[in-house]
C-alpha cells in the first residue's frame, strides 16, 4: 500500500466529480491510499498568484503546512493546484522575502511551513511510483483500436513538471499501457486558453479549436486530460466552439484516470456524465 | 632615496575629463623622492615620450612613474621611452588611471582623489625596483598548424612559403574542414571548392608542409622558441605510402550502409572510405567499427582488389606517436554546429523536413545526397528526385543571440541565409522563401548589397522570433505541410505561413574537445568557451602563452574572408619570430632563494606551465625561467617565502599597499 496526502482542489469537489471518483477507484485497484488533506482551501488557483502576491502564497502554503504535519508526498490531480504549490514551494526557497512574509501570516494562524513537502500529479504518482508495469498487469478490458490524443496542457508540464515540456510523453505511455493506441498529438502542451474562457472568450474558444481540430486531424477517438480547466474548456464549450467556428467537432474528452478505470474494467468511470457523448469506439468499449 | 619623474597623462578626455589633472601632478610632486611631475595631452604620442625622454636626462632620473592606461596598453610602450633615455625598462611603473579611475568613477572629485591613491601606490613602489635583463631564447624554425580547416590551410600555405618547416594536423581523415561542404560562398556566391580545393592540393603537395590527417595533437611541452609536439596519428589500417588512390577498395566494400559523417548521415559510405571524393589527402581509412574483417573475421576483399598491396590489417588499433620539434604553434581548430535537438518546438529531428543550415548547404550541393537539387524527403529519406518544396523557411538566430543558449551572435548566420534564399530561387522556380530574421546583420564588404539584390529577388523577409515549427493543420493549405508559427513585428500580428521546408540557422559553437585542447596548450578560453585572444586590437591573433597564436573559428565565429585574414596575420606572427631566430622571454618570472627552500615540492604540481623541478643535488626547487610565464601562483603558495617574483617581490608589492592605503 502507498499512501499519500491528497488535495482535491476546488474542482475535483464540483465540476469534476468524475475525475475523483475515477481517481479514488483507479488508485483502490492499484494498492494506493489517498488521504485527503484535513480542512484544506483553495490552491489560489492560477490568476491570483500575478495580483496579490503574498496573500496568493500564502493560502497555498497554509495547504503545504498542514501537508508537512503528515510526512507525506501531497498529490494534486488538478493541474492549476499542481503548478501553485508547486510555486510556492519553489518561490519560498528562492525568495527569502516573500518566504517572511508568508511565515508571518502563516504564523498568525498557529502554522508554519519548513519547506519539505515534494508536490506530486497523480498522473506522476501512478506512472511513476506504481509504474507502467503494475498497470498495465491491472488492465481487465484492453482499450482495443481506441485512438488517444493525450493532452497534458501547459500546468503539468511547465516550467516544473515531470514530463518533456515540448514534446511530453507520459500519457501516450499510459495510453499504451491500457491498450489504446496514441495518436501523434503535436500540440499536447499547447494551452487550452485556461481561465480566459470567462474573461476574454473568444480567445479561448480560438485556442480550443485548434486543439480540436488537430484531434480530430489525427483521427482520435477521445482525448484525454490532466486537468479540469482542459477538460472544461474543450468538452463543456465544444459546442460554443462549433457555433463561433462553424465547426462540427465532437470528440469526448476524458480524464486519463476515466481511461483508467475503463481499462481496468471498474463500475465507475464517470464517462456518461460528460457533455459530449462517447465516440462510437468508446462507446463499445463501455458496453462491452 | 632615488630620483623619480612623474607623469600623467590627460587621454585627450578620456582621463582628463573626470580626474583633475593638473591637481594630481600637483599632488604627485609633493610626494618623497619625486623631483619632476608633469601632464601632457597623449602622452603615448611622440611629444609626449619626447617629454618623458627629456626629462629623465635632464633631471637625472632613475625611476618612472607613468599615470594613463591599462599596462596591457602601453607598458611596453613607456618602457622603450625609458630605454631610449638611457634607464632600464623595469625602473618604470604604470599607474592606471583610466580604466580603474576615470571609466569606472563618476564623481570628479572621488575620481581626482583616487588617481592621486593610485600615483602615490606607484611611486612607493618604483622605488623598489631594480633593473632586470630581457632575456632571449633561440627559436625552431617550423611552424605547428592544429587544424586543417581553410584558417589552418591559408596559415599553413603563407609560413611555408616562407621556406619554413610546417606540421599541419587534421584530426578528420581529410583537410578542408567545414567549408568543404559548402556549395557557394557569400556574398559573391562563387563555387566554394573551386576555392578552397587548390589550397588544400597545394599544402599537400607543398615541399615544406606535412599534412598529419587522421591525427591529433595530444602533448605539447617546452616552450616558446623550442616546443615539442606529440603527434598521435590513428590507424588507418591503409598504407598510405603504398596506397595509389586508385579506389578499387571503395567500390567493392560490401558493406554500404554506414552513415556518412562528412554529410551529416544523410549519405552512405563503405567501410573503407574517403570521407569525400576531393579528399586530401586522397588515400581512404578502414572504419574498425563496420568493417567486416574486424567485426566478424571475414571478408578481405580491399586486400584482395588492392593492386598496391596497401591494407594493412595488422597496423596497431592504438595507432602510433611521433614527436616533432616547432618554434611556434597556431591554433586553428575550428567550430562545430550547434544541433538544435532540444528546442523541440522547432522540430528538428521530428518533422522531416527541418534541416540546420550546414545540412542544407549539402542539399544545395551537387555532390550531395540529392545531387543538388532542392527537394523533400522521399518516405523520410533525402534523395534526389523527390518532390520540390512550394515554399521554404529560413530560421535565422537558432541558438544565437538567445540567453536559453548562447549570448552571441553567431555572425555568419544572416548572410548564409541570404544565399540560400538566393540558391533557392535559384533552383526552384516558384517556390516562396520565408527569411525569419531578428536583426539583418550584413556587415562585411558587399553584404548589404547583396541583402539589397535578395530584396528585388522576391524572398518575403519577416522580421520576427519564431515561436514553433508545427505540423498541427488548422486552416485550408495546412494539411500536410509544416505551420511556422511567428511574430511578425513590422505587421504587428502574429502568422501561419505554411511551409514544405524548414531550415534552423543554428548557432557556431566551440569544437568538439575545444577545452581539452585548451588545457593542451595553457590557453583560456572566454566564458562561451571559444579561445581567448590577447587583446581584442592590439594582439587579436596571439594568446596570452607566448608563440602561440589562433585564427579562425576557435577565437569566435567568423566568415570564410575573416578566417582566411586571421590564418594569414597568425603566420605572419609566427614568421616574424622566425625570422628572427630568438625571441625575448619576459624577466618577471619566479626564482628561489635556495636557503629559505626546503625542498617541500608544494610548488611543483601548482605551476600551470610545468615550469618547476626538483633539483635533486640541492634538493631544492628550480624554475625554469623560459617555461616560467610570471603568473605568480607558485609565490603565493611558497609557505616559507622562498619563491619571489622579479619585479613583484614582497617589498614593492607591500610598498605599492601602503602607498594606496596612506593615500585614504
Amino acid at each position: 500500500m502507498r499512501t499519500y496526502a491528497y488535495f482535491p482542489g476546488c474542482s475535483l469537489k464540483a465540476t469534476a466529480t468524475p475525475y475523483e471518483t475515477s481517481l479514488l477507484d483507479v488508485a483502490g485497484a492499484l494498492d494506493v491510499e489517498f488521504r485527503e488533506l484535513d480542512d484544506w482551501n483553495c490552491c489560489g488557483a492560477t490568476a491570483y498568484f500575478s495580483i496579490r502576491e503574498t496573500l496568493s502564497h500564502a493560502i497555498s502554503a497554509r495547504n503545504l503546512a498542514i501537508a508537512e504535519k503528515g510526512g507525506l508526498d501531497l498529490v494534486a490531480p488538478c493541474s492549476a493546484c499542481y503548478l501553485g504549490l508547486s510555486k510556492t514551494n519553489h518561490y519560498l526557497q528562492e525568495f527569502p522575502e516573500l518566504k517572511r512574509r508568508v511565515d508571518g501570516a502563516l504564523a498568525a494562524g498557529g502554522l508554519a511551513y519548513g519547506g519539505s513537502v515534494r508536490v506530486r500529479h497523480a498522473l506522476e504518482v501512478f506512472v511513476q511510483d506504481v509504474g507502467i508495469d503494475a498497470i498495465e498487469d491491472r488492465v481487465r478490458k484492453p482499450l482495443d483500436d481506441l485512438k488517444v490524443a493525450g493532452y497534458a496542457g501547459c500546468q503539468m508540464v511547465r516550467p516544473y513538471g515531470f514530463d518533456d515540456a515540448e514534446v511530453p510523453v507520459v500519457l501516450d505511455r499510459l495510453t499504451a499501457a491500457l491498450g489504446g493506441t496514441p495518436v501523434d498529438f503535436p500540440l499536447a502542451s499547447r494551452c487550452c486558453g485556461g481561465a480566459q474562457v470567462m474573461t476574454n472568450q473568444p480567445v479561448a474558444l480560438a485556442m480550443c479549436r485548434e486543439l480540436l481540430a488537430c484531434a480530430e486531424g489525427r483521427k482520435a477517438d477521445v482525448i484525454v486530460t490532466t486537468c479540469p480547466l482542459c477538460h472544461m474548456n474543450l468538452d463543456l464549450f465544444q459546442g460554443k466552439v462549433n457555433a463561433a467556428f462553424g465547426t462540427s467537432f465532437h470528440i469526448p474528452v476524458v480524464f486519463f484516470t476515466q481511461l483508467m478505470a475503463l481499462a481496468f474494467g471498474l463500475q465507475r468511470t464517470g464517462i456518461d456524465k460528460n457533455i459530449v457523448p462517447a465516440s462510437p469506439t468508446l462507446a463499445g468499449l463501455m458496453a462491452g | 632615496m632615488p630620483r623619480i619623474g612623474v607623469f600623467v597623462c590627460h587621454c585627450g578626455s578620456n582621463i582628463g575629463s573626470v580626474v583633475h589633472v593638473p591637481e594630481v601632478v600637483q599632488f604627485a610632486s609633493g610626494l618623497p623622492g619625486v623631483v619632476h611631475a608633469a601632464e601632457h595631452k597623449y602622452m603615448c604620442s611622440d611629444p609626449g615620450q619626447e617629454m618623458i625622454r627629456q626629462a629623465i636626462r635632464e633631471h637625472g632620473l632613475e625611476r618612472v612613474v607613468v599615470a594613463s592606461c591599462s599596462p596591457l596598453m602601453h607598458e611596453a610602450t613607456f618602457r622603450k621611452t625609458c630605454e631610449e633615455a638611457g634607464l632600464n625598462g623595469f625602473l618604470f611603473q604604470m599607474a592606471n588611471i583610466r580604466e580603474q579611475v576615470s571609466w569606472v568613477t563618476e564623481d570628479k572629485a572621488r575620481a581626482t582623489k583616487k588617481a592621486m591613491a593610485v600615483v602615490q601606490a606607484a611611486v612607493h613602489r618604483v622605488v623598489g625596483h631594480v633593473p632586470l635583463q630581457v632575456g632571449t631564447v633561440p627559436v625552431t624554425p617550423a611552424t605547428l598548424v592544429i587544424g586543417g580547416g581553410v584558417a589552418g590551410i591559408e596559415a599553413a600555405l603563407q609560413v611555408a612559403s616562407s621556406g619554413t618547416r610546417v606540421h599541419l594536423v587534421e584530426r578528420e581523415p581529410s583537410i578542408g574542414g567545414h567549408m568543404a561542404r559548402f556549395d557557394k560562398t557569400f556574398p559573391t556566391l562563387d563555387c566554394a571548392a573551386c576555392i578552397l580545393t587548390p589550397k588544400m592540393v597545394q599544402a599537400n603537395t607543398h615541399p615544406m608542409i606535412t599534412v598529419h590527417a587522421w591525427s591529433e595533437v595530444v602533448e605539447v611541452s617546452g616552450f616558446v622558441g623550442s616546443f615539442k609536439v606529440r603527434i598521435h596519428h590513428k590507424a588507418t589500417y591503409v598504407d598510405h605510402q603504398k596506397c595509389t588512390g586508385c579506389g578499387a577498395c571503395l567500390q567493392k566494400c560490401p558493406q554500404r550502409k554506414i552513415p556518412s559523417e562528412f554529410d551529416y548521415g544523410m549519405m552512405n559510405r563503405r567501410a573503407i572510405y574517403i570521407p569525400f571524393a576531393q579528399a586530401v589527402p586522397n588515400k581512404p581509412i578502414i572504419d574498425r567499427e563496420h568493417c567486416q574483417w574486424f567485426q566478424a573475421g571475414k571478408c578481405r576483399i580491399c586486400e584482395k582488389v588492392c593492386e598496391a598491396k596497401a591494407i594493412d590489417y595488422d597496423q596497431d588499433p592504438a595507432g602510433w606517436t611521433e614527436e616533432v620539434e616547432v618554434g611556434n604553434i597556431i591554433v586553428a581548430s575550428g567550430m562545430k554546429v550547434m544541433q538544435p535537438t532540444d528546442m523541440k518546438h522547432l522540430g528538428y529531428g521530428r518533422l522531416p523536413d527541418v534541416y540546420t543550415g550546414i545540412e542544407f548547404e549539402r542539399l544545395c550541393h551537387a555532390s550531395g545526397p540529392t545531387e543538388g537539387h532542392i527537394v523533400c524527403k522521399t518516405g523520410g529519406v533525402v534523395k534526389a528526385g523527390g518532390r520540390p518544396p512550394k515554399a521554404i523557411a529560413l530560421v535565422h538566430c537558432i541558438g544565437s543571440r538567445d540567453q536559453q543558449h548562447h549570448a552571441y551572435c553567431s555572425r555568419v548566420c544572416c548572410m548564409y541565409a541570404l544565399k540560400y534564399a538566393h540558391l533557392v530561387k535559384e533552383h526552384v522556380p516558384g517556390c516562396e522563401v520565408y527569411d525569419f530574421y531578428i536583426d539583418m546583420r550584413c556587415f562585411g564588404k558587399g553584404y548589404e548589397e547583396f541583402y539589397n539584390r535578395l530584396l528585388r529577388e522576391d524572398v518575403r523577409f519577416v522580421r520576427g522570433k519564431v515561436a514553433e515549427v508545427t505540423d498541427a493543420a488548422l486552416y485550408p493549405g495546412e494539411d500536410g505541410r509544416m505551420v511556422v508559427r511567428v511574430e511578425d513585428t513590422l505587421v504587428g500580428a502574429v502568422r501561419r505561413i505554411p511551409v514544405d521546408m524548414v531550415v534552423l540557422c543554428s548557432a557556431l559553437e566551440p569544437a568538439e574537445g575545444a577545452k581539452a585542447l585548451a588545457q593542451t596548450l595553457h590557453m583560456g578560453c572566454s566564458s562561451d568557451g571559444f579561445y581567448l585572444e590577447r587583446h581584442p586590437k592590439l594582439a587579436p591573433v596571439s594568446t596570452a602563452s607566448a608563440g602561440i597564436f589562433v585564427a579562425g573559428c576557435c577565437q569566435g565565429p567568423k566568415d570564410i574572408p575573416d578566417s582566411v585574414a586571421q590564418g594569414a596575420a597568425a603566420a605572419a606572427q609566427a614568421l616574424a619570430m622566425i625570422m628572427k631566430g630568438q625571441v625575448e622571454v619576459e624577466p618577471t618570472t619566479a626564482h628561489v632563494i635556495d636557503d629559505l627552500c626546503s625542498g617541500c615540492q608544494i610548488c611543483i604540481p601548482l605551476c600551470p606551465y610545468e615550469a618547476i623541478h626538483r633539483d635533486e643535488a640541492r634538493r631544492k626547487a628550480y624554475v625554469e625561467p623560459a617555461l616560467c610565464k610570471g603568473c605568480g601562483t607558485c609565490v603565493g603558495a611558497c609557505p616559507s617565502g622562498a619563491l619571489q617574483q622579479w619585479g613583484f617581490d614582497d617589498t614593492q608589492i607591500l610598498a605599492e599597499l601602503e602607498g594606496i592605503l596612506a593615500a585614504r
